[in-house]
């Protein structure tokens, strides 16, 4: 049964292998069904093994074995990567069903699906690797995978530097991890993920830990290294989607959850994580509110709801900070393809103000954006979204490590939220219509969309319930559902009435507060300042090698010596005379003074 | 016999292919290609035949006849794991390296492959050289139809940098030679074998000048910083095969001289040197990375992305312990498959838009699909992507360095930003974007996608099964791992 | 032949032979050039009669024989090279004659 393993994580990469290689040849109906029926194919593997699952199993075979170190190509599976597992091929195959038909008309079709297999694969990779080395393989696979779909527009220039971006950033965050990968190699003599968890941690725990969390921070797109997340959207709706929503960018919940017990040896490193999560679901909360272009929107929602997870992880929920990524992974990916959807209808138009009553013209993607927004605002009762945050709340409420600050941020945070979503709902789907649909989405693209929300909505099921024993915890409720129903409300009555944002855009300190938060703070502008450029200039001034100078100068100097000497050689018989007897006048001297 | 038979079918091969390129010149392409295949055929027979001498860590084969007895001078050949990789690898690159310029050369091409197959012939004797004077010849013999490779079939600015590439490695070869003949003197027993010298005495002043030769002239052909700037030029202006050559096997000359040479020869001096070599080489990682990112020189762009390569190579002998080694042995081997490539496609991209000029580029993917695929393929390849072999082997380089020098090992993998930022600027500006120029090039041969592609599929193999790599070259490291105790724990 | 001392017939070779050296130096007429060479060497053949007067020995006056034959063949080999130099140049200037240095960097 486990040998299941290697198909589930070894099927997308066959089909993106074979995609590779004879997809320029094939049919763009054929490549789409290789790319689906190998993710398929995956899932129902994922399936069958899930089903069937009572412990931990892992299959191996060997891949380096250098002096003591001893890496293995193996799979594990636990409940952990179990539930990585099924979201990333349920939720990658609906992604791929969604794309077969929405791409269809796109150059580099085959491309496309090359590129979206070889994702999966990796990210399944990522979550069954049994070592860490294996684990970084696949890091580094997604990594790549989502360089080249943000950039699968090549011919915009904006669009290759924004994977570009990504890439780079994201791989700052990777150095990172792997210098921790060297300092736990070095003290457990192996990178076997089960002796690291079950092992005594390294005397330099925290630094280790934080290490690690550089690494999450890159890949999960969290302050400081955050940047590139909105500008990956650049990618098609797909792609942002599956990787920039649903799994990707959560690779970091899991690097922690997975080494937690690194994390719990070191205070200050679970701090540091929570802090990071709460300082980020904030910053991107607010950065959400004032974004013109949807999918910006969708993607700070998703460094916001990130930043849930890493507090939920930080306060050691791990169980919330996996349940909340089920859910988002559901409801986000959605969000997403309902988006995409409406991106479609709309000639690829990004800008939300540029839009308008789509309600009637496009009903389906209107209802499931509906679920969706209404799952990310964690609605009461009827939205898996809901339970998944209230359990993140209850844990920093409850847990030890948790800080009443903390829960205020959250809270606030779920005020954000609702009110951004509710802001692009209304700008969005009602109103008067300003453009007219030139796409309708076809049948699997319906199909995704339904199967997504309800999903959104009972994507719950299966997770440990609310106990709302404590009245703490019912005041809790019912303050977050206040909290929601406060920002959907403000965001309503912020639209309905006009002269209430023309009086906020007419106000100096309003103004410049709304530029500061489209801009995500600046950190753009700021990196760019201080980093990116600097850099550059300094690459670009040696760029003739400085080092060369100084062979250059000796080949100078060489030269400059010749053309002394060659004074002498007038070439005048007499000149040369006069230098025969004036150095036998000197050679006499010499004689004759001795 | 089958050592020398390795030295005399290329240089025989390059010989018939000269005299036969005056009737036909296609005929004396298939004449160099033969020759290079034989080689490679007779290494990989010998690979796949002896299994047991690898894991026993004794010499495969050896010839060892007096050459010039006066003198101490013997022809002594031998193979053991460590250079048989590496004449593995000669014969592959040779074969590439013929097969990439049947169309590039056109000019003297009967010369060309004599030119061509001399140097894989001195190539392969300083790999099999088990007599210091011997490697010397071998190692000089390597100058010679190199200059003219560059001189005669180079690009624009040729003549300066052959005469650049001839000053530095010469200058750098004297050095060699003052240090055998310094060694041969101490060791007084009146002969340059290896097995003789090895373990001499001395005092370690003397050891450490002479070892300091030794280096000098191995850092130059490595190169390391600070004497890295002659390949930039030779690489740029070499003609295609020859780039491939210098950055697949010239430049392991010198980390295989280290290796063989430097270290077992003067275990204590290496020692107390390899701190300051260990800095250079991460120094050097960081440097190439940052320069290969200002070019806008598609060949110089990658002949910089060399010097950040064989940083690492430097860096891993030095940090001494078994697994950093490896990773650098690993690194010469990835390096010259995947940089080798990469020189195919800038030979290819010249060829087809004739510039190398990566602001006159752009937009090649729409046309070059396939082109475009190899050249995404080997610039991750040359980033370290996991899964490909330059992963494995700069991972293990830096595992390992990293209990000789935590703070080496950190800035060398700084290398790893770096070496993204350069790779992808090279995909960009050569394959994406709009194809403003207009450049309406021939996608790749069936010629070139069967040379990148084996190349490709070769890293993909040490990528996912480095093993069998490391179980050939690992008892012929041991003495170098004896004579760097160093490091093998960081706490 | 006995009653001049040997340094003033020294000092008078040396005369010659710096009048010559500084003909060679200073004339661009190469015939007068050819010309201070003979001085020169005439020079060291009244330093060498002078010597073998002192010391009352044949030796010297040997070498006058020599001196006088190589100075032979030096006008004959001179005066066919000053024929040919001013068949090609049109000129007996020695300065015209440098074409030992570089080309253009006259």
């Amino acid at each position: 049964m486990s040998e299941l393993l290697w198909i589930v994580a070894l099927a997308p990469f066959i089909g993106a292998f074979t995609l590779a290689i004879f997809g320029a040849s094939m049919p763009k109906k054929i490549a789409g069904a290789v790319g689906c029926t190998s993710v398929g194919i995956s899932w129902v593997c994922a399936v069958i093994l899930g089903l069937n699952y009572t412990q931990p199993q892992e299959v191996s075979i060997g891949w380096i074995n250098v002096s003591w170190l001893q890496v293995d190509i193996g799979l594990r599976l636990d409940t952990l990567s179990l539930a990585w597992m099924e979201v990333v091929t349920l939720v990658g195959l609906l992604i791929h069903l969604y794309a077969s038909q929405s791409m269809y008309d796109e150059d580099g079709y085959s491309r496309f699906f090359c590129y979206m297999n070889l994702f999966v694969g990796s990210m399944l990779t990522l979550a069954l690797a049994s070592n860490l080395l294996l684990l970084y393989l696949g890091w580094e696979g997604v990594g790549l995978c989502s360089y080249l779909l943000i950039g699968f527009w090549y011919k915009g220039v904006v669009n290759c530097d924004s994977a570009r971006k990504a890439f780079i950033v994201t791989r700052i965050g990777d150095t990172a991890l792997a210098i921790a990968l060297f300092i736990l190699a070095w003290h457990y003599r192996t990178l076997g993920m089960q002796a690291i968890i079950n092992g005594a941690p390294p005397v330099a725990a925290t630094l280790v830990a934080l290490l690690i969390l550089g690494g999450a921070v890159g890949k999960s797109a969290q302050i400081p290294l955050h940047t590139w997340l909105p500008d990956a959207m650049a990618g098609p709706s797909p792609v942002s989607a599956l990787i920039h929503a649903a799994t990707m960018v959560t690779a970091g919940v899991y690097l922690i959850a997975r080494l937690g017990n690194l994390f719990l040896a070191s205070p200050a490193a679970m701090l540091a994580v929570a802090v990071v999560g709460t300082v980020t679901l904030l910053y991107a909360g607010l950065s959400a509110l004032t974004q013109r272009d949807i999918k910006r929107v969708l993607a700070y929602s998703t460094i916001s709801q990130i930043g849930y997870m890493f507090l939920a992880l930080g306060v050691g929920a791990w169980n919330a900070a996996v349940f909340h990524f089920v859910t988002h992974a559901f409801f986000k990916a959605l969000l997403f393809l309902s988006a995409g959807v409406v991106v479609d209808a709309q000639n690829h138009e990004h800008d939300i103000f540029k839009m308008g009553g789509l309600r009637r013209a496009l009903p389906v993607a209107f209802w499931t954006f509906m679920i969706g927004a209404a799952s990310l605002c964690a609605l009461p009762f009827i939205t898996a979204g809901f339970y998944s945050k209230e359990a993140i709340l209850g844990a920093v409420h409850t847990s030890q490590a948790g800080a009443g600050w903390m829960l205020a941020c959250g809270l606030i945070g779920s005020l954000l939220t609702a009110a951004y979503t509710s802001r692009t709902v209304l700008v969005v789907f009602f109103g008067e219509q300003k453009m007219e649909v030139s796409k309708r989405p076809g049948g699997l693209v319906v199909f995704a969309l339904v199967v997504l929300s309800v999903l959104s909505i009972i994507g719950f099921v299966g997770w440990p319930k609310l106990h709302l024993g404590e009245s703490s915890e019912q005041m809790l409720v019912v303050v977050s559902t206040v909290l929601v129903l406060c920002g959907i409300g403000s965001a309503y009555v912020y639209f309905s009435r006009r002269q209430l944002s023309e009086a906020f855009a007419a106000w100096p300190f309003g103004n410049a507060l709304h530029r500061l938060s489209l801009s995500g703070f600046g950190f753009d502008w700021l990196y760019q300042r201080t980093i990116v450029n600097p850099l550059k200039a300094i690459a670009h001034a040696n760029r003739r090698d400085i080092i060369d100078a100084f062979y250059t100068g000796l080949a100078g100097a060489a030269r400059a010596g010749e053309s002394l000497c060659k004074l002498m050689q007038t070439g005048r018989v007499r000149n040369y005379a006069a230098g025969l007897v004036f150095g036998a006048i000197i050679i006499a001297y010499i004689v004759a003074v001795r | 016999m089958i050592l020398t038979l390795l030295l005399i079918i290329p240089l025989a091969g390059g010989i018939l292919s000269w005299m036969v390129a005056r009737w036909s010149v296609l005929a004396a392409r298939w004449v160099a290609m033969l020759a290079t295949t034989a080689v490679f055929v007779i290494a990989m027979a010998v690979w796949l035949q002896n299994p047991a001498e690898l894991g026993a860590g004794t010499r495969l084969i050896e010839v060892n006849k007096p050459w010039v007895p006066q003198f101490g001078l013997s022809y002594h050949l031998a193979l053991d794991g460590l250079n048989l990789l590496l004449v593995l690898l000669t014969g592959l690159l040779a074969m590439v390296a013929v097969a990439c310029s049947w169309q590039e050369i056109q000019h003297q091409a009967g010369l060309f492959h004599l030119a061509l197959l001399t140097l894989v012939t001195a190539i392969l004797g300083a790999f099999l050289a088990f007599d210091l004077l011997l490697f010397f010849f071998f190692w000089e013999a390597m100058l010679i139809p190199m200059y003219f490779l560059i001189a005669i079939w180079g690009h624009e600015n040729r003549r300066y940098a052959a005469i650049k590439f001839f000053l530095f490695t010469f200058i750098g070869g004297l050095f060699i030679l003052i240090s055998v003949l310094g060694l041969y003197v101490y060791a007084g027993k009146g002969s340059f074998d290896y097995d003789a010298l090895i373990g001499t005495a001395m005092p370690a002043g003397a050891a450490m000048l002479l070892m300091l030769g030794l280096i000098f002239g191995f850092a130059v052909k490595l190169p390391a910083i600070p004497v890295h700037t002659w390949l930039p030029d030779a690489h740029t202006e070499a003609p295609t095969a020859g780039s491939v050559i210098l950055a697949g096997l010239l430049l392991k000359t010198g980390a295989y001289g280290i290796l063989r040479f430097a270290i077992p020869l003067f275990p204590e001096a290496s020692r107390t040197i390899a701190p300051i070599l260990m800095a250079l080489g991460a120094a050097g990682v960081l440097y190439g990375a940052i320069l290969a990112y200002a070019q806008s020189d598609l060949k110089r762009m990658v002949a910089y992305t060399s010097v950040s390569h064989m940083g690492f190579v430097l860096l891993g002998i030095y940090a001494g312990n078994a697994i950093a080694i490896r990773g650098a042995v690993l690194v010469i081997v990835c390096h010259g498959l995947a940089t080798g490539a990469l020189f195919v496609i800038a030979g290819a991209v010249q060829q087809r838009t004739g510039t190398r000029e990566l602001s006159r580029l752009g937009g090649l993917w729409e046309v070059t699909p396939k082109l475009g695929g190899f050249t995404l393929f080997f610039a991750l390849a040359a980033l370290g992507l996991p899964g490909l072999g330059n992963f494995v082997a700069e991972f293990l380089v830096l595992l390992g360095t990293f209990a000789a020098s935590p703070p080496l090992a950190v800035i060398a993998a700084l290398g790893l930003i770096a070496s993204v930022v350069y790779a992808l600027w090279l995909v960009q500006r050569s394959m994406f974007g709009l194809n403003v120029n207009e450049l309406k090039p021939a996608d790749l041969t069936a010629r070139e996608v069967a040379i990148l592609g084996v190349l490709a599929a070769l890293l993909l193999w040490i990528g996912l099964h480095p093993q069998p790599v490391f179980d050939t070259v690992d008892k012929s490291l041991t003495t170098v791992e004896r004579a760097l105790p160093t490091g093998e724990s960081y706490e | 032949m006995n009653n001049v001392p040997v340094i003033h017939a020294l000092i008078f070779a040396g005369a010659l032979f710096a009048i010559g050296a500084l003909g060679v130096i200073v004339r661009r007429n190469l015939v007068f050039v050819l010309m201070s060479i003979e001085l020169m060497l005439i020079a060291a053949s009244v330093a060498f009669i002078a010597a073998a007067a002192k010391w009352n020995q044949a030796d010297g006056q040997v070498f006058y024989i020599f001196i006088v034959v190589t100075a032979a063949a030096e006008v004959a080999v001179g005066l066919s090279l000053l024929l040919r130099i001013h068949h090609t140049f049109k000129s007996v200037d020695s300065d015209d004659v440098s074409l030992l240095r570089e080309e253009g960097e006259r």
